[in-house]
């Protein structure tokens, strides 16, 4: 019996894989955990390996195929061993991640010569049209699945198809149009999408604003790094001051470590602190995660981002190495950028925005002097945080980082 | 033209067909000495004799077999109700006797005969003295089911309706009876059954009415112009035989459609037509159709209630924009 070999479940968040190299060629003679193909799913490229022996009879998904889980991708057998009985058994057979929302049974009507047969829409699953709507668009040969319809429940009327009609017959291009460039979306576009739209909708965001004085930590790096450099071992950057502050913060403050869950009525305060520290790459953003960062040293933590950077622009991260932050920082200071406001990444109850350091002319005992600060955003669920509480999060992360001495302690 | 009240014209009606035809009589509760309950046989007592002017007792399954027995022996009875409410204790002659013989005899006996009187609401007479019968009656093969709306179409149908071989149940309306409308002075005037009249010609919307729902629909027509769109209205005459050919075509040419029925909803008249249109002009329709009935439950006393129960113009108007995506 040939084995069907399906799209997996490779991150908790997967709902469908695009397809991105076959690694093995049909016929091929195959053992249990080899690597057969890649996939990239809404978090990194991965490979999908067989689970048994034998030879691949056929490659059922092309590359550049985006399916969802459970879609037929490739079928294992005996050699000569005829494969259809599995690809009959999977014709036609998509298995969304979650069930339509309505009427999941027919479509509306079986579809007519000359109509575009209605969407197998996995949104809505089908088109609502009047009698005579249908009947117009299958006169004018007009498809009916990209028609927007402004009847009740965008049941498609008369007047839609006599709109859609009227624009079709007009000249095809205005001269003087812009065109554009198409750019497929991306697995990590979509993921990032709907994991900051669904954020940023549902969880009520406050920001927090403090100007740190940062002269105290830019002495500090100055001694840590010559330090560092004088035994040949790499220096720490800003970023790690401030992540090492945060971590301190939170361990004093559970309730900005912490994640709001509606459904199951509670908010988890941790009791650890995993700090999740955004990294840009060219076609998107991740976020590796600092592992108990409460505990570790500032060069602990400065040597784990250095490594963890550095694996995210290779691209050689695993999602579980991105999974389970309970608190993000985003640092645009190398921009330049002074203050920005960030999106939470969920589940967190907050997220740090870390801008430039700037030279500044700062007022002390009524003398202006240089000064650099720092600016810091805080960006709270309010679900789980409130003002004050965020504010008192705030002063103790702006307190370490004023006097950077304290982090030994 | 004669400007006529719909009794007059009903009894204009009568008078002439019992003038041309002496086989032509009149028979009911109070039609001859009281001169009818609604005046509508007034003075045809007087005129024609009580040989062919007949009061009744109160037994309407009594003197509607009367007349069914007198119809099969070659006279022409008019048998008047004086409600159609009252009519239901002689549903066994007119549903089993009437309606079924002619088929049971193999054409042997035949039934010239009209059953009239006033139906359909008629104020604050409560649940027993407001039924609205069209599509009872309708139910049965048989049975020609006539329900007019006003004096001209009362008086052409009417004449048909005596003339006609077989039993024809005639709807009338006791708040109509004094409404006043042109009537043809034409001799013999005659209008054929199965033929609906066009009252208002548009493209918008088709709204369908009989007797006193025939009024609403064109107010809900008017209130439609008021807002720019042109309803067409029809108002079908004749529920059996109905005359689906003209609300095919209208149906066609507006894409939607509002029946408008004095009934209670459950398969009343507006039931009927609505399947008939889906069944018949499915592709041309860019709505389902739309009803505006009595609400489904017996009539109310209570004068708000009532005025609630019964289908409005507003409710009609508002049905119109509802089908045409307002």
């Amino acid at each position: 019996m040939a084995i069907a070999v399906e799209m997996p479940k490779m991150t908790d968040t997967m709902q469908e894989g695009v397809l991105v190299a076959w690694l093995v060629e049909e016929g091929s003679t195959i053992a249990a955990g080899d690597v057969i193909a890649q996939v990239e799913t809404d978090k990194a490229t991965m490979d999908v390996e067989a689970y048994d022996d034998g030879v691949l009879l056929q490659r059922v998904a092309e590359e550049g195929d985006a399916l969802p889980i459970g879609s037929l991708i490739a079928i294992l057998g005996k050699a000569g061993e005829d494969a259809s009985a599995v690809l009959s058994e999977y014709q036609g057979v998509s298995r969304p991640d979650k069930a339509p929302t309505e009427d999941p049974a027919e479509p509306a009507v079986a579809p007519k010569e000359g109509i575009a047969s209605p969407m197998a829409a996995a949104e809505s699953g089908r088109i609502k049209v009047s009698p005579l709507a249908r009947k117009m668009a299958a006169d004018h040969g007009l498809s009916l699945t990209h028609l927007a319809g402004s009847g009740p429940e965008g049941r498609i009327i008369k007047r839609d198809i006599a709109s859609a009609l009227a624009s079709r017959d007009e000249p095809e291009q205005v001269p003087g149009v812009r065109e554009y460039t198409s750019i497929r979306i991306t697995q990590m576009r979509k993921a990032i999408a709907r994991r900051l739209a669904e954020s940023k909708f549902t969880s009520p965001h406050f920001y927090l604003t403090a100007d740190v004085s940062m002269e105290r930590c830019v002495e500090a790096r100055r001694a840590i790094n010559k330090w560092q450099e004088d035994r040949g071992e790499k220096g720490i950057s800003y970023n790690d001051f401030v992540t090492k502050a945060c971590a301190v913060s939170l361990a004093q403050h559970p309730a900005v470590n912490s994640s709001y869950h509606a459904e199951d009525g509670e908010i988890r305060q941790y009791s650890y602190v995993d700090i999740g520290i955004a990294v840009a790459l060219e076609e998107g953003l991740v976020t590796p995660v600092v592992r108990d960062a409460h505990s570790r040293s500032l060069l602990e933590i400065a040597a784990e981002t250095r490594a963890l950077a550095a694996r995210a622009r290779n691209r050689q991260l695993q999602p579980e190495e991105m999974a389970g932050s309970t608190f993000t920082t985003s640092n645009l200071g190398m921009f330049g950028i002074e203050s920005f406001t960030a999106i939470i990444n969920p589940p967190n109850a907050a997220i740090l925005a870390i801008g430039a350091i700037r030279d500044v002319p700062v007022v002390e005992d009524g003398r202006i002097e240089a000064g650099k600060r720092m600016h810091l955003t805080l960006s709270c669920d309010h679900r789980a945080v409130d003002g004050a509480t965020g504010a008192r999060f705030l002063a103790a992360v702006q307190a370490y980082l004023e006097e950077p001495l304290t982090l030994l302690l | 033209m004669a400007t006529l009240q719909l009794r007059e014209a009903i009894r204009d009606a009568m008078v002439e067909e019992m003038d041309r035809d002496s086989n032509v009589f009149l028979m009911g509760e109070e039609v001859a000495d009281y001169n009818g309950a609604y005046k509508v046989s007034e003075g045809m007592l007087e005129r024609f004799g009580e040989r062919r002017v007949i009061d009744t007792p109160i037994s309407e399954n009594g003197f509607a077999g009367l007349g069914l027995g007198a119809a099969m022996n070659g006279l022409r009875p008019i048998i008047e109700f004086m409600t159609w409410n009252f009519a239901f204790v002689a549903m066994d002659q007119i549903v089993n006797n009437a309606a079924k013989i002619r088929y049971m005899s193999g054409g042997q006996f035949s039934f010239p005969i009209v059953f009239r009187g006033p139906n359909g609401a008629a104020g604050q007479l409560a649940a027993t003295h407001n039924t609205t019968v069209e599509a009872l009656y309708s139910c049965f093969p048989g049975l020609k089911v006539i329900s007019v709306s006003n004096p001209d179409d009362a008086k052409g149908l009417l004449k048909s309706a005596i003339r006609d071989n077989d039993p024809v149940v005639f709807l009338e309306s006791e708040f109509m009876y004094g409404m006043r409308g042109e009537v043809s002075e034409a001799e013999d005037y005659l209008i054929s059954m199965g033929q609906a009249r066009i009252a208002q010609e548009g493209d918008a919307v088709t709204i369908i009415g009989h007797n006193k729902s025939y009024w609403r629909a064109l107010e809900a027509a008017a209130m439609l112009a008021d807002d720019g769109y042109q309803a067409e209205v029809i108002d079908p005459r004749t529920i059996r035989p109905f005359d689906w050919e003209a609300v095919i075509r209208s149906v066609k040419k507006t894409n939607r459609c509002v029946v408008v029925d004095e009934s209670n909803p459950f398969a009343s008249v507006a039931a009927e037509v609505a399947f008939q249109i889906q069944h018949r002009a499915f592709d041309w329709l860019d709505a389902p159709v739309r009803r505006v009935t009595a609400k489904d439950t017996p009539a109310p006393y209570a004068r708000n209630l009532m005025d609630h129960y019964l289908p409005g113009a507003e409710d009609v108007y508002r049905a119109c924009r509802e089908v045409m995506y307002l």
